[in-house]
């Protein structure tokens, strides 16, 4: 095509952007006219004005017209002017239903063509383009063309890839049938190309539909020992540098990876054969070419990886690992690159583990060598894998000492895997709070905020180390210059613990004050506003340097911040340090209650950072299981680190910095109220009840909708009514977090004594609630006669691993069967009196502990359940109110009386009913609402 | 499976861009402009290979010509690095220069598909490859 050629000098001759413009315009001008021109073009210039037009377009210019043409071109007779066409349409496609159905005509008479030219074209077409609707026309043609007997073989190729493409689009227009047994035999056929293509089609199908597929298994096998046991010469065409059929022996393999293990008798051909292509690494080369030496070791990584993929060999494992040590030290930086990344993977292999960590040296040396970042990546990668208790000490050092230089674009992942590393392998926390402020000194910047949050975390809920964290982080303030984030946690620790090394006359309370305020003026506002609260706590801890405290906070500089929030801090911790007595001071600034156990907020985001599977770390199951299989190598934890390691089964999902659980009771330092019992981790016993459930249980007596319960994972709501005797109660439990909980199991507990009274009727709920979703349970609720305790409703789930157990009390109260009676003065007081026995009636005479509102009170009698009388009490500022229990055995009327005495801040309740229990109840109920 | 292919030169100039799944044109632009970017500033003594968004590409140099390949992170790295050789060690491109391939362009694309196809690699074998594009040819 000269007038294409001659078309593309010009181009190339345009000295710049504008005349290269002017030309194209010029040339589109012309193509426009020529298609618009009464002569009708013959195939040859319509070949070559398209052509053109997709040349223009392929420069990055707009064409918006020649598509008609391109289309005409379809279905000219010669392969030239079809192929411009096809190749037009493949890089221009749009979807353009008209044109959509003129090329699927053609498409359509090609396929049906019998000349294998046009068919390729065809189905390269499709495969190209691979849109729905032409997966519609065409998705159940294909097969048939594939399997047929008579197509030909670079036909069947195309047919192939070009249904893969279909499936991939729209699987559900690509229905399996009785073509897939044929199209696994494919993997016999005689011509290698088809097997070639056909390799890749059964690989997809089969991660789909792996029943379906997997007669494909031992086919794969005898072909690939056919080619890894065939001479160099024998495959002829598909020989690359003496290597046989290297991409289909690597496509072949990752065909294996989709199933497990095969049969023993299979299994021992490919042991067979993963063995041969073990030894073939170790030949002498056939060629200096690195053509053959990349095209060996592309099989023989994809051999690892099934090798790693079936993981029950442990004789291959290692002997893949000696292959990789030595590739750690080839000159070939591609295959240091492949070797560090694959061991990677065989590092969380129990059989490997072992056999991975002797080549420690050469990878913390590869770390400190490589020129190439992204190899030392891979250096970090591999250390971070093969880390566990025996070798944590050496590989946090050098990952640190490697910081000091590390790129800048790799620094913050580094310091979340030392983060994780040293709180995962502490035996000893001391070194955990060493690491973690060396990290802050060393990469402060890089530092997240989670990191040093953890660090705090940590330092809280154990009070083993807070002594030692102190002294820690005042050694590491003296520097003359630290990092923001080393005053952050210096500033945190030292107000919660500063009085732990208080007695050392070298860091008396007032040193601990000068040494932080020396930096206060250095820090942001965050900064400053934690040292302010630092402040305050040592007000509380140390009344010595009260004065001195007082007197920075009355400074201008603070108490006339220009910024509010520290101007707020400076102003309220001022007047709280001045009216507040000891006691409340102690109260108010009391030390941090444990934080709740959860994921480690450090492992989360290197997960967001990394995605899931590059962080997984299967180092917990592989302790699990190789206590039988390798004698256990690693000794059993001693009583001390099992306190710091978290339960292995907690960590099977790759949550491996799960944070330490406290043993025994937790901490008795402000954790007095801490009954939820999260670390319990044996399903039968149930959990105290939840601190707060008191409380939420009394807001319950006089309503009946609204939050029950509610911690870091889980919310539970009610929604109830009530009905004489009988009740139907709502709950709803909600998943706060993004994590489904697993084996969700509510439980109603009623005591032995409340059972006969009470009767609860529930269906089980899903066992799997998924993350930020809410289900709920209908309790149907009857009661026989009257009763004093509260049913517990038990509710135990694991989360990310760890078990979780909460109870609480679950407000069906005495009161919820009342029905409000209405009744006259005279008619009230008949009654008062005829419930004189002194067994009727019970008297609380309480102080108010809420202020004494009277609407807020009479809304609370008319919640308790009973009628408000008006009008009935001689003196005004009483409350009556009358109504009747229901069980299903009997009827219960009860008369109620509130004295308020607004004086003395005191209430006087008196109840009377028939029977002595009942009156006893629901005084304790009402009392408790005033 | 192969997400695109690019031939590109030193200044950036594409030569030939097939992709295998759907991007829009803006988005192409910009994937051609930082493979661009991430390719041209390795040196010799770098691995072949580099993590790219959510994939990576294997490349290699050859004269002035960038051969890149975007792959998914668990395909074989070698295995896409010998294609490439493969793809470029053809008879049919024996001598070719840069500009060749300019004024071929649409019969490039037809080497392209004889060897890779729905982003999978279809043929591999130089001798069937050279004799099916030697028929092709003589269909001119």
């Amino acid at each position: 095509m000269r007038g294409l050629a001659v078309f593309i000098s010009d181009i190339r001759n345009c000295k710049s952007k504008e005349a290269e413009i002017k030309r194209i315009n010029k040339e589109l001008a012309n193509i426009r006219s020529k298609f618009k021109g009464d002569k009708a073009l013959d195939g040859y210039s319509k070949k070559k004005y398209v052509c053109k037009l997709l040349f223009i377009f392929l420069l990055g210019h707009d064409i918006d017209f020649g598509h008609m043409e391109a289309v005409n071109l379809l279905s000219s007779n010669r392969y030239t002017e079809k192929q411009i066409g096809y190749l037009f349409i493949s890089v221009l496609v749009n979807s353009n239903s008209e044109l959509i159905r003129l090329i699927n005509n053609a498409i359509k008479n090609d396929l049906a063509s019998r000349n294998p030219t046009f068919m390729g074209l065809a189905l390269h077409c499709i495969a190209s383009v691979g849109s729905r609707e032409m997966a519609e026309a065409f998705a159940g043609e294909i097969p048939k063309v594939l399997v047929a007997g008579d197509t030909m073989d670079s036909v069947k190729q195309s047919a192939a890839l070009c249904l893969l493409r279909l499936y991939r689009t729209s699987p559900d227009l690509v229905p399996m049938g009785d073509w897939t047994s044929r199209v696994v035999h494919l993997l016999n056929d005689q011509h290698l190309g088809v097997v070639t293509a056909a390799t890749s089609l059964i690989t997809t199908l089969a991660q789909k539909n792996p029943e379906e597929f997997k007669t494909s298994v031992s086919l794969a096998v005898s072909r690939l020992s056919r080619i890894v046991t065939s001479a160099s010469t024998d495959l002829q065409d598909y020989t690359y540098y003496f290597v046989p059929a290297p991409w289909l022996s690597v496509k072949l393999l990752r065909l294996l990876q989709c199933y497990p293990p095969p049969d023993p008798a299979v299994r021992g051909r490919l042991t067979e054969c993963l063995e041969t292509i073990l030894n073939k690494a170790q030949e002498p080369p056939k060629s200096k070419k690195v053509q053959h030496s990349n095209a060996k070791n592309a099989v023989l990584f994809e051999a690892i990886s099934l090798i790693i993929h079936h993981d029950s060999e442990p004789n291959l494992l290692v002997r893949a690992c000696n292959q990789l040590g030595q590739f750690l030290q080839h000159r070939e930086t591609n295959l240091r690159y492949l070797a560090l990344e694959s061991m990677c993977t065989l590092a969380s292999s129990e059989f490997s583990h072992e056999a991975v960590k002797t080549h420690i040296e050469t990878v913390i040396n590869a770390l400190k060598t490589e020129r190439d970042v992204s190899v030392r990546q891979r250096a970090v990668d591999l250390l971070y894998a093969m880390c566990d208790r025996s070798n944590a000490p050496q590989i946090v050092a050098e990952m640190l000492s490697y910081l000091e230089t590390a790129d800048y674009s790799i620094r913050e992942e580094i310091v979340l895997k030392v983060a994780i590393l040293a709180e995962k392998y502490a035996v000893d926390y001391t070194w955990y709070v060493d690491t973690i402020l060396n990290l802050i000194r060393i990469a402060g910047d890089y530092v997240s905020e989670e990191v040093w949050y953890r660090v705090i975390q940590i330092v809280i809920n154990r009070d083993d180390v807070q002594g030692c964290a102190a002294k820690t982080v005042f050694e590491a303030l003296q520097a003359p210059a630290c990092h923001e984030n080393l005053v952050k946690v210096g500033g945190y620790i030292l107000g919660e613990f500063g009085n732990l090394i208080a007695g050392d006359p070298r860091s008396s309370p007032l040193i601990q004050f000068h040494l932080l305020h020396s930096k206060f003026h250095l820090c942001s506002v965050p900064t400053r506003a934690l040292l302010l609260s630092t402040y305050i706590k040592f007000v509380n801890l140390f009344p010595e340097v009260k004065p001195t405290i007082q007197d920075v906070l009355r400074s201008d500089s603070q108490l006339r911040n220009a910024d509010v929030e520290l101007q707020q801090r400076a102003v309220e911790y001022l007047r709280l340090s001045t009216v507040a007595s000891t006691d409340i001071l102690a109260t108010v600034l009391e030390e941090m209650p444990p934080f709740p156990e959860r994921e480690s907020s450090i492992l989360a985001k290197l997960k967001k950072k990394k995605g899931p599977s590059t962080v997984t770390d299967l180092e917990d199951t592989k302790r699990d299981r190789s206590v039988d299989v390798n004698g256990g190598p690693e000794p059993a934890p001693a009583s001390t680190s099992a306190v710091s390691t978290p339960s292995p089964s907690a960590d099977l999902l790759g949550l491996g910095a799960a944070p330490p659980a406290p043993a025994g009771p937790p901490p008795s330092s402000g954790g007095s109220g801490l009954l939820v019992d999260v670390f319990s981790d044996s399903a039968s016993v149930v959990a105290p009840l939840a601190p707060g459930s008191e409380d939420n249980f009394a807001r319950f007596v006089c309503k009946n909708n609204g939050v029950l319960f509610e911690n870091q994972l889980l919310q539970i709501g009610l929604k109830s009514e009530f009905r004489q005797n009988l009740g139907r109660m709502f709950i709803f439990y909600g998943n706060k977090t993004s994590t489904q909980f697993l084996n969700f199991t509510p439980t109603l507990i009623c005591s032995d004594d409340l059972q006969p009274n009470l009767n609860l009727q529930t269906k089980p709920v899903d066992p799997t609630v998924e993350g930020g979703a809410q289900v709920q349970q209908v309790v149907n609720i009857e009661c026989v006669s009257d009763f004093t305790e509260a049913p517990v409703l038990n509710i135990q789930f694991r989360y990310g691993g760890t078990f979780q157990n909460v109870s609480v009390q679950l407000p069906i109260t005495l009161n919820k069967f009342f029905q409000p009676t209405e009744m006259a003065s005279q008619d009230f007081f008949q009654r008062w009196k005829q419930l004189s026995n002194p067994q009727q009636e019970v008297q609380n005479i309480f102080k108010a502990k809420h202020p004494m509102d009277t609407e807020v009170t009479k809304a609370k009698i008319i919640g308790f359940g009973s009628a408000l009388l008006e009008e009935v009490d001689p003196n005004p500022a009483n409350f009556v109110g009358a109504g009747i229990i229901h069980t299903k055995t009997t009827q219960i009327g009860c008369l109620l009386r509130l004295e308020p005495n607004l004086q003395a801040q005191m209430y006087r309740l008196t109840l009377r009913t028939s029977k002595e229990a009942v009156s006893q109840r629901l005084c304790e109920l009402l009392s408790a609402q005033f | 499976m192969i997400r695109f292919i690019l031939i590109q030169n030193r200044a950036g100039k594409t030569r030939l861009a097939k992709w295998y799944m759907q991007f829009d044109d803006d988005e192409k632009q910009k994937l051609i402009e930082e493979v661009h970017a991430v390719v041209t500033v390795r040196d010799a003594k770098h691995t072949n290979f580099v993590e790219f968004r959510n994939f990576k590409i294997i490349y290699r140099r050859y004269a002035g010509l960038y051969f890149c390949i975007c792959v998914d992170v668990n395909d074989n790295n070698l295995a896409y690095l010998e294609a490439i050789h493969n793809f470029v060690l053809n008879e049919y491109f024996h001598n070719v220069c840069e500009l060749d391939l300019v004024f071929n362009f649409y019969k490039v694309y037809t080497v392209v598909d004889e060897m890779f196809l729905a982003g999978e690699i279809r043929e591999t074998s130089q001798t069937k490859v050279l004799k099916q594009l030697l028929m092709l040819q003589s269909l001119e």
